[in-house]
């Protein structure tokens, strides 16, 4: 029989549950906006494309996961890394190229990646997660473990076909898989109000005979509410759930976006519906959590972050006898 | 009909699934006088290059296959008589028997029947060949040694099936036997061709070990004196202190055939015998499921340290059969001085162009000790 | 030891050994089991050529048809292998990589380098390839050269039964991702095949037939194809060294250049078109690492630069056969300068 874990009901996490999940967005945040600043200053190196903003989708999602389960990411992806347990230091290390980082400098940015912790890593292929998500909830359906996969991917992979033939075999196959399609308004620069020709990208779902879900992205109960319905529905043996996340990013597509093509919805979202002043609004007044522990937790993220940047750039680099290790497992 | 003087070269079987051999090389000329032992040919297969040795003595009048050829097995490939026949005899026989090849006509001349029972739990491939019961005639049973199997006996089993029943057998372990070998002890191993014998009801067989299989024979004949007749010992494991533990690690480890052919070059006096193919057949057994924990077990047997692990020649000291022991001189893996321990007991055949596969390099001299010893020694 | 049975029957047999082996094997693919949701039988086909056939009862739930959706299950094949399954997707035809190359060759072949080697992925992509069942353009390519020039796969073509058995267990048990190529035209084709298990491994080449004139290098079905030529060129005294060198990644480069070394000569025999194919890497490798032991000039026998023509007579002249092996290699023996 299927095992099935005792999910809190959204909106019935406990103290500590809750402070796990907003040290979780406000390490993403932080992380995030390191990254940027010190992007700016030339010393990372490639292309950086950055989640800030989407906090509450990947924890709140990510918050009813565990060791079993697996998600697979999208060119945006140190949020959903740092969500499903990846080392915020290693990442870092990562992203600067160096030795230490969590692919040993050979994946970057835009592909960290923790097998070990069910992290697929996030991909340079538009819509290269889904079917890997297929796969590993068939996985955990074959061994009978109760894990999910999930699926996150943008709109702009919401038109590809891999993302489309994935939510089809999902359904045909009756899988453990949730597709979270976070909606940030633009696929690179092109908005999603044009390039995604339904209304609203869960519309999909009734296409592929499954529940189409849509919520807000900036608030983590609504995230969590929905994707633990789904998660539990899909723990035991309800098939797969797609899940529209709408919100706005913070940044440009990638670190150097001018982003002439955007409004001044950023200003807007920071100021009226972050994510983060939200969900500390929302447990100080309710008096589930004090405001000064939520200010320990960002004190002790932003000491992190800080040594996360100070040991990436201490650390070496990889070095020639590195290039052409890791290939083949043999060969 | 054909004056019974003439005699016909025939295409041998090596081995079960051999149809036809090509003929390579002529070695005699038409008009030599041959004897009984001579190299006349060498010939081909799918499987393996060997050279037919002579059973038939007279003058070689004609050749029916050329070189290059490809000869049915039982198909005639020269023509044996007296000076006294005449051509026109000859040549009528000639002509006869390239007809029988172009038709097709040529029936299979019953090579070795495979076929296999349990001993100990384990399936015993066998292979047996020859048209005189075990009733009639004590049958000789041929064991092989250390990562061989029962084809390597066929030069030997073919020559030896005239007068008797012919079996080999696959130890377990090789062939095409069950892969687990247990402890891998000698004991196992000698009681699991007791066991043969008991599965097919062989009441007394003459044994003929190689290698391994000479130390496994001597164990039987030590164990179950009543059921051997006599005992043929191939550069036996188990007599005197000297193994090439390196060739035996080696033979082992090879997990490739570029890792196992230096290897085998070991077990000939002539290297050009460890051909590429031999290595590739080889590998063909290495690589079934099972194989390497066999051999690695069995290594355990065979050594002691560098030392061989194996003590024969006690066990040989309670063994009254008839005895012959055969050596060749270029034996690499157990050297010919081993034979020292056998100083007293028997006269050591030492054959001066053959390595460690005394019976693939001269099997009509094996051939004749084993019919020596057979004969009462 | 002499049960002789078809491509298609080792193929199948592997299958059912290392399933029975190792319960984290299953089978994935369109119409695998055949006839899923369908009013009549559930294993109706075994795949269209019928590899699969019979494993569908015998090992349930481990079977699995797929929607006609190679990105889909090709991926998701991927996607378990990450997750402790080893699965064996059958990409019907070669041909339909196209469809689905992606999770391929960024997915699957990436992972370990990406993932700074912490990525193990088991996977299989069984596929069909070559040509000779008038299957025109779309359906009878011969591809495996674009597997091959992607680091992170291995490549097999197995050239007999005995080939397709043992190295379809190494690649089911093999730790790195597999493209497993078949060629069509041979699922029929017999040959002795043990019964028991074993693998063969890769990055080892098959020494067909030993001969000291020329070296032949044939891949897949070309190796049936230079042996038959090595026949008839015995026939005329030329002894022709045929190598098979089973996978194409990694490829068993040591052997091929034993043998130019000691035979001087060397000719290619590859199915695929003529640009980036194994006849250009072989003749590149031989001519670099070799030079000094070539008596004449490498010659490649190839198909031509074209798609794959459906008429008979068209592609009965497309596939290279015995007649074009023996004319190169005479050509390459009889080379002055």
């Amino acid at each position: 029989m299927t095992e099935t874990l005792s999910t809190p009901a959204a909106g019935e996490l406990n103290a500590e549950g809750l402070l796990d999940a907003y040290r979780t967005m406000r390490t993403i945040r932080v992380f995030e906006e390191r990254v940027h600043d010190e992007f700016a200053t030339g010393e990372i190196p490639g292309f950086v494309h950055l989640y800030a903003g989407e906090e509450a989708s990947a924890t709140g999602v990510c918050s009813h996961l565990d060791a079993r389960d697996s998600i697979a990411s999208t060119h945006r992806g140190h949020g959903h890394c740092i969500a499903k347990g990846v080392d915020p230091v290693e990442m870092m290390a990562e992203i600067y190229g160096k030795r230490t980082g969590s692919c040993h400098g050979k994946g970057g940015s835009m592909h960290i990646a923790d097998l070990s912790k069910g992290m697929l890593g996030a991909n340079g292929i538009v819509g290269g997660g889904p079917p890997l998500i297929c796969g590993t909830a068939l996985a955990a359906k074959q061994q009978n473990n109760g894990g999910v996969g999930v699926a996150f991917f943008g709109d702009g992979a919401s038109n590809q076909g891999t993302t489309l033939e994935s939510l089809n075999l999902a359904s045909v196959w009756n899988l453990p898989a949730i597709f979270v399609a976070e909606n940030n308004g633009y696929a690179e620069a092109t908005a999603s109000t044009w390039s995604v020709a339904a209304d609203n990208i869960a519309d999909r779902a009734a296409g592929f005979g499954m529940p189409g879900v849509i919520v807000d992205g900036f608030d983590f109960f609504a995230v969590h509410e929905a994707a633990g319905e789904a998660i539990s529905r899909a723990r035991e043996g309800g098939g797969p759930t797609l899940i529209e996340v709408k919100f706005t990013r913070y940044f440009g597509h990638f670190e150097g976006d001018q982003q002439a093509y955007r409004a001044d919805e950023v200003a807007n979202a920071r100021d009226k519906l972050d994510c983060l002043k939200r969900f500390r609004a929302r447990v100080t007044e309710s008096g589930q959590l004090e405001s000064s522990a939520l200010d320990t937790v960002d004190s002790e993220v932003a000491a992190l972050i800080e040594s996360a940047v100070t040991e990436a750039k201490a650390a070496p680099k990889p070095t020639g006898v590195d290039l052409e290790t890791d290939v083949y497992v043999s060969y | 009909m054909t004056d019974e003087r003439i005699e016909r070269v025939t295409m041998p079987k090596w081995g079960l699934s051999m149809q036809t051999g090509k003929l390579t090389e002529w070695l005699v000329a038409e008009g030599d006088v041959i004897t009984s032992g001579d190299d006349l040919a060498e010939i081909d297969t799918d499987k393996i290059a060997g050279t037919l040795e002579s059973s038939w003595a007279g003058v070689l009048r004609k050749f029916v296959a050329e070189v290059g050829d490809d000869v049915p097995v039982g198909g005639t490939i020269a023509v044996i008589a007296p000076p006294e026949v005449p051509d026109a005899e000859i040549d009528t026989l000639v002509e006869q028997a390239r007809e029988e090849i172009a038709s097709g006509a040529i029936e299979d001349a019953g090579g070795p029947v495979a076929g296999s029972v349990e001993v100990g739990g384990r399936n015993i491939r066998y292979t047996s060949l020859g048209s005189v019961s075990p009733a009639e005639a004590d049958p000789v049973v041929l064991v092989h040694g250390y990562g061989g199997d029962g084809d390597s006996w066929l030069f030997v089993q073919e020559p030896l099936s005239a007068e008797r029943t012919a079996y080999t057998i696959d130890l377990p372990g090789h062939g095409a036997s069950t892969k687990e070998v247990g402890d891998g002890s000698l004991r196992m191993l000698a009681d699991t061709v007791l066991g043969f014998l008991d599965a097919l009801e062989l009441e007394r067989a003459h044994l003929v070990g190689h290698s391994l299989g000479g130390a496994i024979v001597t164990a039987v004949a030590a164990a179950a004196p009543e059921r051997v007749a006599s005992l043929s010992l191939i550069a036996p494991a188990g007599f005197g202190d000297q193994i090439n533990a390196d060739y035996l690690r080696g033979f082992a480890s090879a997990g490739s055939r570029r890792e196992l052919k230096p290897h085998l070059t070991a077990l000939f006096a002539d290297p050009a015998q460890a051909t590429r193919k031999l290595a590739d057949d080889l590998m063909k057994f290495k690589r079934l499921d099972g194989v390497d924990k066999a051999l690695s077990t069995l290594l355990g047997t065979l050594l002691a340290g560098d030392a061989p692990g194996i003590d024969a020649a006690t066990l040989l000291e309670q063994v009254t059969a008839p005895l012959a022991v055969v050596w060749g001189r270029a034996d690499q893996v157990l050297p010919v001085a081993n034979a020292e321990a056998l100083a007293g007991r028997v006269e050591v055949r030492v054959l001066e162009a053959a390595g460690h596969m005394a019976h693939m390099e001269q099997p009509a001299e094996v051939v004749a000790e084993v019919r020596r010893a057979i004969g009462g020694g | 030891m002499a049960r002789t049975i078809s491509y298609r029957e080792a193929l199948n047999e592997a299958l059912r050994q290392e399933m029975h082996r190792d319960s984290s094997v299953i089978v994935m693919g369109e119409d695998n089991a055949g006839g899923a949701g369908a009013p009549g039988a559930d294993d109706a086909w075994g795949g269209v050529l019928g590899v699969t056939k019979g494993l569908y009862h015998e090992f349930p739930g481990r079977v699995l048809d797929t929607p006609i959706s190679e990105s889909a299950f090709v991926g998701a094949a991927i996607g378990a292998a990450t997750r402790g399954m080893r699965p064996v997707a059958e990409l019907m035809f070669i041909d339909f990589m196209g469809v689905c190359f992606d999770q391929i060759f960024n997915q699957a072949a990436k992972f370990r380098y990406m993932f700074g080697g912490k990525a193990v992925t088991p996977v299989v992509i069984r596929t069909m390839y070559g040509a000779g069942l008038r299957a025109a353009a779309q359906h009878s390519q011969s591809l495996y050269p674009i597997f091959t020039t992607v680091p992170g796969l291995k490549v097999v073509v197995p050239s007999s039964p005995y080939e397709a058995k043992g190295l379809l267990a190494q690649a089911i048990r093999d730790d790195d991702p597999v493209i497993f190529c078949e060629h069509k035209a041979m699922y029929d084709a017999v040959g002795e095949v043990p019964e028991e298990s074993y693998t063969i491994p890769f990055g080892e080449a098959n020494i067909v037939r030993e001969g000291e004139d020329v070296t032949i290098v044939a891949f897949g079905r070309m190796v049936s194809v230079a042996a038959q030529a090595a026949d008839e060129l015995a026939a005329s005294g030329v002894q022709a060294d045929v190598l098979d060198p089973r996978t194409t990644s990694p490829l068993d480069t040591e052997s091929i250049l034993e043998s130019v070394e000691n035979t001087g000569r060397l000719v290619v025999v590859d199915e695929a078109t003529p640009r980036c194919n194994l006849a250009t890497d072989v003749a590149a490798l031989v001519a670099k690492e070799a030079f000094g032991a070539l008596r004449a000039p490498i010659e490649m026998v190839t198909a031509p630069h074209t798609p794959v023509p459906f008429s008979d007579a068209l592609e009965d002249l497309y596939i290279p056969d015995a007649q074009r092996v023996v004319n190169a290699t005479k050509s390459v023996v009889q080379w002055q300068r």
